[in-house]
């Protein structure tokens, strides 16, 4: 059925990107709150780094720098569910989805790419703003956002983050067809929150973890998410580690995809049997 | 019946219209529990790699980080209805209901729902702190016990505090303004450590503007029998959660000013 | 001694104007011009223990600001009143305690929980002794019929059962004063009547003092013996609908059925206020003309098949009182 082409992939991209830009008053006290969340973070690290014993693989400023990006890039993590969805069900015009010429995986897709994308735009320049450039103005250098490592690092870097977006839409769309089976419409994310953010690296940079685990935690999928982009930011993963890295994303993302993408079928059943 | 009494009929009421739905209170409970309980993992993690935080160790600041969650479960339990007070009480009029009942009105807001699920980080503080007990010597006795009471019972009353103030504000302006939950679950973030090891500017702001170390960080250094790093003496480290209550108080005077607001400009 | 002492009340809103334009918009976010409504403008008058009032008037009248002030929850800007020898927002809890509220749109019962856990709820909330609740309980739900909603949760109820749920609710501590605010609004004939019933029971019977706000003038014409009307923030008219029907003594309505097709009728004495079919209505001042001589007028050169004289009704009698008064719908 795509014979309709990007067209209508493109639409829903576009449609629900600028009604997510309409909330600007709430992405602002967001703001505030993710500056407060991520200094509190900053602060803890740097007692730890400076009054601590033991050793780390990554510096301090690196662990900051992990940190702000971070909170600027929160809006990419998967986990929580389009309102959009569990309203369509709580509606049934989710039965309507069917009635579009479209892939309804790629669909939904489109959507979750959209809905991520616009909400982290609306923060991330900000926050990037003020923790880099206007903490090293005011005299807080020592908790700023550092600039990338090299040229290379950069150019990786933006590479990485490409992957997340299509890593954490394709999560976020097996999020959103988990609210069309559970009963009480509310999705897996319930439990999927706390792994998300502990494995991700949001809750301490996952270098920080024991050495024996460091593995096991770069192959999980949820390191792509944060944990890969940012430390090929700041060359902690350079040359091949880091185009392993982003391989590693592209390898999670395709088997979340073609996922996602089988369970869709079975999906649009259940809807149908539901009576929408 | 008074307040209490009062009080326990609408929690029980609140419980019943959740029990009605028992799978999704039980699932959201346990992922309330699990995402509370990945920030002492990394603290643990933390302390596993640099060892100790200064003169901290790990069930210390355990018994620090076990407190607040404690008393944050409870107060988020019980503050749904502040919460909620600016889209579903004052942009509806409901306000005007309740003030047509022959109570106060901030007693109505509490029995407002009782929410259940908050019992995940209540459970998660509870084992936290638990570790912690198990972990460190002490001698655990009335002094001590009584300081952990008081300090949950301040820290409810002080979070309970900020969320009538950031209702209060409600009574002025439309537009919702989310500042109390950057200070109160940031506060909570905050005091999971002990507030020592933050800059001065931090520890004045929360001692003296906001008194969140009067309940967080004061009474437990009492509990844990050293001497405070921030030099404060014996008897405040007693006292200091008394401060939270009287936050509470002034936060229901505004309260009462909005309050008065209210009736004369109409909804 | 009356039981609700009302002197010189006015209430003055102050509303933010609203800039227009961009360059409006932009002004607006550094200062705010004001604008003063007026919604009660020196309002006036007692009642009695015991009294049914009826409160018209156009919406934007100052109805609901009026009722709003009486029960406690507005303040006003100037004046007096005292419900019970009690300034009803400077004593809020005592003086609530002693009254009901209605309001026809909402309901003050939880949604999710059966309609008796509500009643108990506010038994506690009011502090009624539980033998007291019991027998007021009883009375009230055998009166309103409603005790087989007693175990079903409020969300399930249609609105004539939720509405007769509320009135009961708002009944159980025993109030001295109830006050109404459109309850009959949306619900079908028959509980309509039954709730005037109940109402005029509730009044005659056990002497509470009603305070009915309502547009609907059957409402009116069933219950209330004397009516405030209010327009412009003032009360336009305060006294019987039996009053003012004999301020307009004349006016009557001769409704024709014709034998025949009658066209363009016109007739001296009386104007054509509406046809149908072969059905034609008059409207004239028997004063002016007696309703034999029009009749003899018509029947002159038509066939009659039937007739009727009719007085003007409450709508009609209440809108020619409002447009009078230029109290039209603000």
């Amino acid at each position: 059925m795509r014979d309709a082409g990007t067209g209508p992939y493109r639409a829903i991209f576009a449609a629900r990107f600028l009604m997510m830009l309409q909330y600007r008053a709430a992405a602002l006290a967001g703001i505030a709150t993710q500056f407060w969340f991520g200094g509190i973070m900053v602060m803890a690290l740097s007692a730890f780094y400076t009054e601590g014993g033991g050793s780390a693989s990554i510096t301090r400023a690196e662990a900051i720098t992990y940190i702000w990006l971070g909170q600027a890039f929160l809006g990419l993590l998967p986990w929580n569910v389009d309102p959009e969805i569990a309203v369509m069900m709580r509606t049934g015009n989710v039965a309507y989805e069917r009635l579009r010429p479209v892939d309804t995986y790629f669909y939904w897709f489109a959507r979750a790419m959209a809905w991520r994308t616009a909400a982290t735009l609306l923060r991330a320049i900000p926050l990037l703003l003020v923790t880099s450039v206007v903490f090293d103005w005011v005299g807080l250098g020592a908790w700023s956002l550092q600039p990338p490592q090299s040229g290379t690092a950069l150019a990786l870097f933006l590479l990485s983050m490409v992957a997340v977006v299509l890593l954490s839409s394709a999560l976020t769309t097996l999020l959103n067809i988990s609210v069309v089976w559970t009963i009480s419409g509310q999705g897996i994310n319930v439990f999927t929150n706390s792994l998300v953010l502990i494995l991700s690296g949001m809750v301490i940079p996952l270098p920080l973890f024991p050495d024996w685990a460091h593995l096991m935690l770069l192959l999980q999928p949820l390191a792509g998410l944060v944990d890969i982009p940012y430390r090929i930011y700041f060359a902690h993963l350079s040359g091949a580690e880091a185009i392993a890295g982003i391989a590693l994303q592209i390898f999670w993302t395709m088997l979340f995809i073609g996922l996602g993408h089988l369970c869709m079928t079975r999906t649009m059943r259940r809807i149908q049997i539901q009576g929408g | 019946m008074g307040a209490l009494g009062l009080y326990g009929r609408y929690a029980m009421a609140s419980i019943k219209g959740q029990l009605n739905y028992p799978a999704s209170f039980v699932l959201l409970t346990i992922g309330q529990f699990l995402s509370t309980i990945v920030e002492f993992i990394g603290i643990a993690a933390l302390f596993s790699r640099f060892q100790s935080l200064g003169e901290w160790t790990l069930a210390q600041v355990a018994l620090f980080y076990g407190t607040v969650n404690i008393a944050f479960a409870v107060a988020d339990m019980i503050s749904r209805g502040f919460d909620v007070f600016g889209p579903l009480f004052v942009k509806t009029g409901e306000f005007d209901r309740l003030l047509l009942r022959p109570r106060a009105t901030p007693l109505q807001l509490l029995g407002y729902e009782l929410r259940l699920m908050r019992l995940g980080r209540l459970l998660q503080g509870v084992l936290v702190l638990a570790i912690a007990v198990s972990r460190l010597d002490l001698a655990w006795g009335l002094a001590e016990t009584a300081l952990l009471l008081a300090a949950v019972a301040g820290g409810v009353a002080f979070l309970l505090g900020l969320v009538v103030l950031q209702a209060t504000l409600a009574f002025w302006t439309v537009e919702s303004l989310e500042v109390a939950n950057t200070l109160t679950y940031g506060g909570v973030a905050a005091a999971q450590y002990p507030l020592e090891i933050y800059h001065n500017w931090f520890r004045q702001f929360f001692t003296f503007v906001v008194p969140l170390s009067c309940v967080a960080y004061f009474p437990i250094v009492g509990i844990l029998g050293i001497d405070d790093p921030l030099g404060a003496p014996r008897w405040f480290l007693y006292l200091s959660p008394l401060f939270g209550f009287v936050f509470l108080a002034m936060a229901l005077i505004a309260w009462r000013l909005g309050e008065r607001r209210y009736a004369s400009t109409g909804s | 001694m009356p039981q609700i002492a009302v002197q010189d009340l006015s209430k003055t809103y102050r509303v933010a104007e609203r800039r227009r334009g961009l360059i409006g918009a932009g002004r607006g976010l550094f200062s705010r011009t004001h604008r003063a409504v007026e919604a009660l403008k020196g309002v006036s008058f007692g009642l009695d223990r015991g009294e049914l009032v009826g409160i018209i008037g156009p919406n934007g009248a100052g109805k609901s600001t009026l009722i709003k002030i009486l029960c406690g929850i507005l303040m006003p800007s100037s004046g007096h009143c005292e419900v019970d020898g009690l300034v009803p927002w400077d004593q809020r809890i005592r003086h609530v305690a002693r009254i009901g509220v209605v309001f026809g749109q909402r309901t003050q019962l939880w949604w999710d929980l059966p309609v008796i856990d509500s009643f108990e709820l506010l038994r506690d909330i009011y502090r009624v002794p539980e033998v007291s609740f019991r027998a007021t309980a009883e009375t009230l739900i055998s009166l309103l019929r409603i005790d087989q909603l007693l175990h079903r949760p409020v969300r399930q109820l249609s609105l004539g059962q939720r509405m007769r749920c509320d009135i009961a609710a708002a009944l159980l501590h025993s109030p001295s004063i109830l006050f109404l605010d459109e309850p009959t609004i949306g619900l079908d004939a028959n509980s309509k009547l039954a709730l005037r019933d109940f109402i005029k029971h509730l009044n005659r019977h056990n002497g509470v003092t009603v305070i009915l706000a309502t547009h609907d003038m059957q409402d009116i014409g069933a219950l209330a013996e004397r009516v405030l009307i209010i327009g412009h923030g003032r009360i336009l008219r305060d006294g019987s609908i039996a009053a003012m029907r004999a301020d307009t003594p004349g006016q009557r309505r001769l409704v024709i059925d014709f034998s025949e097709d009658v066209g363009d009728i016109t007739v001296e004495g009386a104007t054509v206020l509406s046809r149908t079919g072969r059905r034609v209505a008059f409207a004239f001042d028997s004063r002016v003309t007696a309703a034999h001589t029009l009749i003899g007028r018509l029947t002159a050169d038509h066939d009659i098949a039937e007739l009727s004289i009719e007085e003007p009704t409450i709508e009609e009698l209440i809108a020619d009182f409002y447009a009078s008064h230029g109290a039209v719908e603000a």
